[in-house]
This record gives structure tokens, C-alpha cells and sequence, in this order.
């Protein structure tokens, strides 16, 4: 019974998947050449793409597992330095040419996974100490762990300030390595959206299964958990490290959207998009315990990133609002404030959006009116 | 039960524990044998819950040692205890609170789920026949208690008295051998308390397990237990049959206070 | 010899610093079991209130330290109306992690806000000297009077603290809700005017520790309170947290680790050592050097 209807659930996702590629192939054929879909959409897409996976990955130790880790960027970090070093390397080694053909893609997917793998390990060697500690001791050691590896990449002599933000090897990122301009963010559009849909679906096949149920139950009350049998300390550290995983595959991303890269972006608060409490503010703002949630949620708060600093209304508004606008995250502190103080687990909360659930609900609420129109019919012919 | 020398499924030796030289617990000796239903007796404060988490590896003891099947516990985690055999409840209610009632069934069976990341990243065959067997296997965990019904609700949704119920039902999936009851019927007027009691003598003969049962209600525990412990200030003051507990000066005594 | 002194005093120097602001973690985090992650930000605060002030001070022809009383005030004022608007609204709904994200929100809301101001903005302010120049030579080194004050009122207000939890009224209260809020209820303490008064402690505190940082440092920016309340935490953690003397041994462990590993080993690998030195006593001791282990009852 439960297969039949997840089989359904399955072949639904999959053809409104396939239905969305075909009408966005269709689109970015009609736009493609023109100025709009090549300078806005696709680098739009690319953002959406680093910052769904980025949101979804840490919701699976926060929302799922229940521990605030705040260095979540920092294995981005991990992630995009790993993917863009590697292509780089691979590029002098010989390997491709031009950013094109097989032998490209093939460095660019084995640069995804490794730059995964690699903050996985990372991730696996920061939660072995530190998820021994719980609630704001954990927040703060993890912060303290994503400071460290900014604060080790920036001395790394390859990698470091004077590596990859500024000089040679940073226009050799744009020029040879993983950084895309706007025509090759077009190309490998496919690419993006490709990652994305399959790390969600590496998400949710793991959230539905014995992990995401030991998960939730360490999250819902550990104690009782363990009383359980469920080995906690296990069940935490591989979480920690599955969600480092994805985070280093954000940075891959990362890597490829941005021409250069520079260590300031990925620390703990900054005034840009990408630290580690803006994914909060996803996360929380999308449900804890929602993958769905977060995807929405990283496009709500791409949106909205988006118009405070490029929308056409801004200009119309008071220039004291104007001046708020300078400093998007304030407006996401308040908006923080706001959902945690009315919604405590986010806007979802633990509910995931789900076609075949909403599909039957409208057969279901279609089927009760249809009964209630006989109903008063009855009632009419008889009266 | 046969007659000849049985072995006891649970033992402790000179089990004992302090916390900052307060002696919670100290020389506590208890043989269980398989299939028996046990009381653990005592007046409030008297080291019962205390008593409980030595067995189940929540406190690692001072002294002493604590032995499931001859084999030593000490010094496992509690995960380890519970894959030994040993379940139990807590005295306040420790439920799954945000998962459904079946899901925290089915938390429960992790430990002997055999599937791995592949095959729940895959789906393969293995994933699905092992997750539909369960399911099946928690509900009819389930229909012990008459939660079946309830399957889908969130568990901290359920009524008090449903939610002990449930409790117990997420120990029993822990496949174990001896079960640990922190006072179950707490918080229940007494009829609910004698279907409770009823249901978990029936528990104890479907599946064949030994029962460990805190209380601090002597009548209550009078009519099913076979044996019972009787402690106080962490030490044991009588065991043996109901009839003569009921009659020992000392536990009156402690009873009634002196 | 003379390196090893000038570092040592810089690292006491520093380290009072760090133990002030980690008082007001250490008060805070004891009475509500919060990181009040906007505490750093209190400094910044009192550092643009002294800015503002400075001013009238030198039309009144006082001394300009005299303008903390208003940073004290503003501090204080601050500190309360955080805990009204935000964290007592937070904690009566939430779990501690919600509080948590809170708290990390009023800190990213203090910082964003003082930039989109026009007087303040995202550029740094020069403040002026607060303290008369010179000192006393020792050796071949000149301890300045800056160096000494600091440490000084550090100490002072240290021992004053400590003086008010163990002896007045108010102190017992305070103690007395950190160790069990409903049975302080029941002893009719008035629990929410208790925590909303080590509000205004610890935020005054944060206060004294922007005229120390600014006696050293002339400078004032929005993100000043950041790493530094950071690095406070640490140092309040690190001798465990909820004990005011372990806010000062932390305090100058901190200080010190930061100067020695700055003057001899590099100055930008001198966070990580402050991080990995936490790490290593959070595994080894969570409680810190002078705190408790408290094991979650079952």
C-alpha cells in the first residue's frame, strides 16, 4: 500500500520535473539570445540553485536533527575552493580546454563531488568533537570551527587572500578555471538545475528513511532516543557530515557562478547574501523540518535579495527606506524576528508541500462539495 | 518455568553509585529470570528511578556491575543496553513529540533496520521490503494497545493515558528481553490502572520477556508481580514473595515513616 | 625580555577587556541560559553614544570618560528593551533554540541598524584620546596609563560585581533565578524584573568596556562588537559560564593567548588559536575551567 501510493508520488514529481525542464528549454530558446535570460536569468538561476541547496542542506541538522550549527559556511568555503583549485589544476594539467566537450563536464562533475566530499570529511572531523555538545555550546563551537577554516584558507599560501580574491590566480578562475561568465552560465544551466534536483532528491530519500526517523527522534527528545537503540552519536556525526556534503556542493556552485572568490564571503555575518546566518534566516523562515519549506524559502529570499537591490519600486520609496534597502540584512533580522516570534518552527514547519497531497486534497474537497451540492438538493426536492 | 537451576537474564553485583558523596544507590543485588514480572518498590526519593538508569546505562555506576545474560554492561551507552535487551519507559512520559505515533514505532526498530545509505538512496528492493514488513510489524505492535487507529496523529497529540501506552509499544519494538517499567500507571485512576496492569501481564506471556515494574504504590503491584524488592535511601531493605513484603516491619516501617 | 613584557601587558590589557564584556554573557547567560549574542553589539552602542557625547562633555569642560554615564544609560536602555521586545516574548513561545536564532537576529538588526542611520553609517569614527598619554617605565618597557586604568577598573568592577550577587537583595535574587526559576516564584522574587535588571547590568557593563576599548583603540565602527563579543563568549565559556570569576580568569587567558600568539606567532592565526583553545576545553571540560557539570535529569 505505502509503495503504491509513493510509486504515484514518484511518477508525479518526475513528469512535473520533466514538464518544467521542457518549458524552461522552450523559454531559454525563445530568450536565449536575447540580453534578458542571458544577464539576469541564468545567473539568477545559478544563485537559486547554490542557495536551495545551501538552505535544504543545513535544515537536515537543524530542522531534522534539531542542532544549530552556525559555520554551515564554512564547508561552502570548503566546497568552493576544493572545485575551483581542482579546475584549475586540472586546466593546467591539460585536461580541457576552452571550458567545453566531454573532457570539461567530466572535471566539472568530478570537481562537484570532490568539493562535496572533501567538507564531508571536514564535517565529519568537526562533529565528532563537537556534536559531544549541545544547543548553544554546539552554536558556538561550530561558529568557532567555520572561522577556523576560513581563517586556514586564508593562510593557505595557494588558496589565501593573495590566491584566489585578488592577482593572477583569480582571473585565471574566470579565465581557465570553474568561473563562468554570463554565456558559459547559460551553457551549463543544465548543470545547476541537474546538481540541484538530484542533491534534493539525495535529501528526501534520506529524510524518508531509517536515518531521517533516527533523526527526528534524537531531534524530538535524545534521551529516549537512545533508550531506543538508536546509537546517537552516530546518527548526529553522520547527519553533521551527509549536510557538509551538500554544503560543499553549494560551494562548487558557488565557484562556478562567481568569477572570483573571496574568503570574507563565507563568514560567519557579513553584509553580502552568503554567510551562515542568512541560511538561518532560510531555513528557519522556510520550516524546520521542511525540505520543501527551504526550497521556497531560498526562492523567496533570493526574490526578495533581489528586488531590494535591483527593483524598479525601490526608487519610489522614501529615501530614508531607500536607505534601510542599503542593508538587506536588516530587513532580514526584522523579517527573523518576526516569523520566530509568531511562527517559532517556521513558516512550514515540519509540513512538506507534496503534488500527490494536493492533488488529492482538491479531489477530496471537490468530491465534499459535490456532496454537498446533493445534499441541499435532497433537501430542496424534499422540502 | 522449569524447576531446575535457572539462569537469571539480569544481574547486577554490589551496584551502587554517588553523585558528589550523596550514595544514591549502593550494594543493590537483583536476579531477574527470564519470563518473571519483578516489582521494584519504595517510598518517593528512594533511588528507584536512580536504580533504572543504572541498568539502562543513563548513569555509569560507582561501584559494582550490572550483567544482561552474563554478558557485563559496564561502561556501554545506552544504545548498547538497548541492543543487549534492556527497554524501558520513563516515569515522565518520553514520546517522539513531533513525529506520528507509528514513527515512533518505527524509530524504535533502527537498530535492526539492515538496509544502508545505498539502498535508501536507491530505493532498491531491500529498502522497500524491509520498510512494508515493518510496517506491518508496528502496526501490529500497535493494535496491542488499540493505537492502530492512531497510527497517523502526532504522538504528543494523544491522550495521557494513550501516550504511556504508546511508550511502552516503542520498547516493546526494541525487539527486547527485559523490559523496565518507570511507573506506568502514574497519573491513572484506577481503572485505567488495572487495564494497564491487565495488558502488560498479557505482554509478558505473548512475547515471553521479563518485567521490571517501579512503583511506589505497594497495592498496586501486590496482585501481578511475583517477587519484589523493596528499597529505601538506596538500599535494599526486603525482597521476596508479595504476601511477605506486605508483612515485613521494615517495609512498613519505611512506609509509614517512623 | 622587553617583547615578552610589552605582549604580556597588551594580553592583560586585552584580557580585562574580554573579561568585562564576558560578565555581561556570563550574568546573562546564567539567569535565561541565552547567548545574548547582541551583548557585543551593546559595545558598539555605548561606543557612538560616547562619540555623540564627547562633545557636550568638552562644552561642560569635563573629562570626556565621564560621557560612559550616558553610555551606561543608552546601554542599559538598549539591554532592557531587548529583552521586553524580543527575548521574553521569544522564550515564553519558543524552545532555546528559537531564543538562540533571536538573539542572532538582534545582533545582525543592532549592527544593519546603526549603518542605514545617516549619522553613524557603514564608516568608522575617530574618537578622541580618553586617557592622558605616558606611563610608568618598567625595564625597558613603558606601561602606559591606558594599560593600567584598564586593567585597574576591570578589576574594580570585578570585584564589585561579585561583592553585589553575594551580599545585596538583588544579587541573591539574581542568583537565586538562575538556579530555579519556579522556586524563586514560589519565594516571591519577582523573576522578570530580576532578569530585566541583569539586563541592564550586563548591557552597562558592555558600556565600560567600549570606554576601555576606545581608550586603546580611537576607533568606532558598526561591526566593532562582533569578533569581540565573540571572542568575550569564548572567554566566558572557557571559565565557565555563570561563574563572574571565571569570566575573568577567562578573560585574561584570552587576552593572553591573543597577544602572545600575535607577537609570536602571526597576527592573523591568532583567532584560530582563540577558537581551537576553546574547542579543546569544551571536549575536555564542558563546564570550563570553574564551572559545574550539569547532567540533564531523567
Amino acid at each position: 500500500m505505502i509503495k503504491n501510493r509513493t510509486a504515484q508520488g514518484y511518477l508525479l514529481n518526475t513528469l512535473v520535473i520533466a514538464a518544467l525542464i521542457v518549458g524552461f528549454a522552450i523559454l531559454k530558446n525563445t530568450f536565449g539570445k536575447a540580453g534578458d535570460f542571458k544577464l539576469i536569468f541564468a545567473p539568477s538561476i545559478w544563485q537559486c540553485c547554490y542557495l536551495i541547496i545551501l538552505a535544504a542542506s543545513l535544515n537536515l541538522t537543524l530542522g531534522f536533527l534539531g542542532q544549530l550549527s552556525l559555520g554551515h559556511c564554512g564547508f561552502m568555503a570548503i566546497g568552493a575552493y576544493a572545485a575551483a583549485l581542482l579546475s584549475l589544476a586540472a586546466e593546467r594539467a591539460g585536461i580541457y580546454e576552452d571550458k567545453k566537450g566531454a573532457a570539461f563536464i567530466l572535471v566539472l562533475t568530478g570537481c562537484i563531488l570532490i568539493a562535496g566530499i572533501l567538507a564531508a570529511i571536514v564535517g565529519l572531523l568537526v562533529g565528532v568533537p563537537a556534536l559531544r555538545l549541545k544547543g548553544d555550546y554546539l552554536a558556538i563551537i561550530t561558529l568557532g570551527f567555520g572561522m577556523i577554516i576560513v581563517n586556514i584558507i586564508n593562510n593557505l599560501p595557494f588558496a589565501g587572500q593573495e590566491g584566489l580574491a585578488l592577482g593572477s590566480a583569480s582571473s585565471s578562475l574566470y579565465k581557465n578555471g570553474l568561473g563562468f561568465g554570463t554565456t558559459l552560465k547559460v551553457t551549463y544551466i543544465w548543470v545547476a538545475i541537474a546538481v540541484t534536483l538530484i542533491s534534493l532528491a539525495m535529501m528526501f530519500m534520506f529524510v524518508r528513511s531509517k536515518y531521517g526517523r533516527a533523526i527526528r527522534a534524537i531531534r524530538d527528545d535524545e534521551i529516549a532516543a537512545s533508550a531506543s537503540g538508536i546509537n546517537t552519536s552516530y546518527y548526529k556525526v553522520f547527519t553533521f557530515a551527509y549536510s557538509a556534503f551538500f554544503a560543499g556542493v553549494a560551494g562548487a556552485l558557488y565557484a562556478c557562478a562567481n568569477a572570483t572568490l573571496s574568503t570574507s564571503s563565507f563568514a560567519f555575518a557579513n553584509g553580502g547574501i552568503l554567510n551562515s546566518t542568512f541560511v538561518v534566516v532560510m531555513v528557519v523562515l522556510g520550516g524546520m523540518g521542511s525540505l520543501t519549506g527551504s526550497v521556497v524559502a531560498a526562492l523567496i529570499m533570493f526574490f526578495v535579495n533581489y528586488q531590494i537591490k535591483n527593483g524598479v519600486w525601490v526608487r519610489a520609496l522614501p529615501v530614508w527606506l531607500q536607505n534601510v534597502f542599503n542593508f538587506p540584512m536588516l530587513v532580514y533580522a526584522v523579517i527573523l524576528i518576526i516569523v520566530i516570534m509568531f511562527r517559532p518552527k517556521g513558516i512550514f514547519g515540519t509540513y512538506e508541500l507534496s503534488l500527490r497531497n494536493f492533488i488529492s486534497d482538491i479531489k477530496h474537497s471537490r468530491q465534499l462539495q459535490l456532496e454537498q451540492k446533493q445534499a441541499k438538493e435532497e433537501v430542496r426536492s424534499n422540502g | 518455568m522449569a524447576e531446575t537451576k535457572r539462569i537469571p537474564i539480569l544481574e547486577t553485583k554490589k551496584l551502587g553509585i554517588t553523585f558528589g558523596g550523596l550514595v544514591a544507590v549502593s550494594d543493590f543485588n537483583i536476579q531477574i529470570y527470564p519470563g518473571e514480572l519483578v516489582g521494584l518498590i519504595g517510598p518517593n526519593g528512594a533511588g528507584k528511578t536512580t536504580v533504572f538508569n543504572l541498568l539502562t546505562g543513563v548513569y555509569k555506576p560507582t561501584e559494582g556491575s550490572v550483567l544482561l545474560n552474563g554478558e557485563v554492561l559496564n561502561g556501554k551507552k545506552t544504545h548498547q543496553f538497548v541492543n543487549a535487551g534492556i527497554a524501558r519507559t520513563f516515569q515522565n512520559i518520553r514520546l517522539f513529540r513531533q513525529m506520528t505515533v507509528l514513527e515512533n514505532v518505527l524509530a524504535a526498530f533502527t537498530k535492526d533496520i539492515s538496509y544502508n545509505m545505498f539502498d535508501a538512496l536507491f530505493r532498491t528492493p531491500k529498502f522497500w521490503k524491509t520498510e512494508k514488513a515493518l510496517h506491518e510489524k508496528a502496526l501490529d505492535l500497535l493494535s496491542i494497545f488499540h493505537l492502530e487507529d492512531k497510527a497517523d496523529s502526532i504522538a504528543s497529540s494523544l491522550p495521557y493515558g494513550q501516550q504511556r501506552k504508546l511508550e511502552i509499544t516503542r520498547a516493546l519494538a526494541t525487539n527486547m528481553k527485559l523490559l523496565l517499567l518507570d511507573e506506568p500507571a502514574a497519573g491513572m485512576n484506577p481503572t485505567e490502572t488495572a487495564e494497564l496492569l491487565e495488558c502488560i501481564n498479557s505482554i509478558r506471556n505473548r512475547f515471553g520477556i521479563a518485567i521490571l515494574l517501579i512503583e511506589h504504590d505497594m497495592s498496586l503491584v501486590m496482585n501481578i508481580c511475583e517477587r519484589i524488592q523493596v528499597i529505601d535511601y538506596g538500599v535494599t531493605i526486603a525482597e521476596g514473595l508479595p504476601e511477605e513484603i506486605a508483612k515485613n516491619p521494615k517495609v512498613i516501617a519505611a512506609y509509614l515513616g517512623e | 625580555m622587553s617583547t615578552f613584557l610589552q605582549t604580556l601587558f597588551v594580553g592583560l590589557r586585552l584580557g580585562s577587556i574580554y573579561a568585562l564584556v564576558a560578565l555581561g554573557y556570563t550574568m546573562v547567560y546564567g539567569i535565561i541560559r541565552l547567548i545574548n549574542f547582541a551583548h557585543g553589539d551593546f559595545i558598539m552602542v555605548g561606543g557612538y553614544t560616547m562619540i555623540f557625547t564627547t562633545p557636550v562633555m568638552i562644552a561642560l569642560e569635563l573629562p570626556i570618560w565621564a560621557s560612559v554615564v550616558f553610555a551606561i544609560l543608552v546601554c542599559a536602555i538598549v539591554g532592557m528593551s531587548t529583552e521586553l521586545i524580543a527575548y521574553r516574548p521569544v522564550r515564553k513561545k519558543g524552545t532555546s533554540m528559537s531564543a538562540l536564532i533571536t538573539a542572532i537576529a538582534v545582533s545582525l538588526f543592532l549592527e544593519n541598524l546603526a549603518q542605514a542611520i545617516p549619522q553613524i553609517g557603514p564608516n568608522p569614527k575617530v574618537a578622541n584620546q580618553i586617557f592622558s598619554a605616558g606611563g610608568i617605565r618598567i625595564v625597558d618597557v613603558t606601561l602606559d596609563w591606558t594599560t593600567m586604568l584598564t586593567i585597574g577598573i576591570s578589576v574594580v568592577v570585578m570585584v564589585v560585581l561579585y561583592q553585589f550577587t553575594q551580599k545585596t537583595r538583588i544579587g541573591r535574587a539574581m542568583r537565586c533565578v538562575s538556579e530555579d526559576k519556579s522556586a524563586s516564584i514560589l519565594m516571591g522574587i519577582n523573576v522578570n524584573r530580576t532578569i530585566v535588571l541583569t539586563f541592564a547590568i550586563g548591557s552597562g557593563l558592555a558600556a565600560i568596556a567600549a570606554l576601555m576599548y576606545m581608550a586603546q583603540y580611537p576607533k568606532v565602527y558598526t561591526t566593532m562588537g562582533a569578533l569581540l563579543g565573540l571572542k568575550a563568549f569564548v572567554a566566558a565559556v572557557l571559565g565557565g559560564i555563570g561563574v563572574i570569576p571565571g569570566a575573568m580568569l577567562g578573560g585574561f587567558v584570552i587576552g593572553l593567548v591573543e597577544s602572545f600568539t600575535t607577537s609570536y606567532v602571526s597576527s592573523s592565526m591568532a583567532d584560530t588559536f582563540v577558537f581551537l583553545i576553546l574547542i579543546i576545553v569544551l571536549i575536555l571540560k564542558p563546564a570550563g575551567i570553574l564551572g559545574k557539570n550539569m547532567g540533564e535529569k531523567v
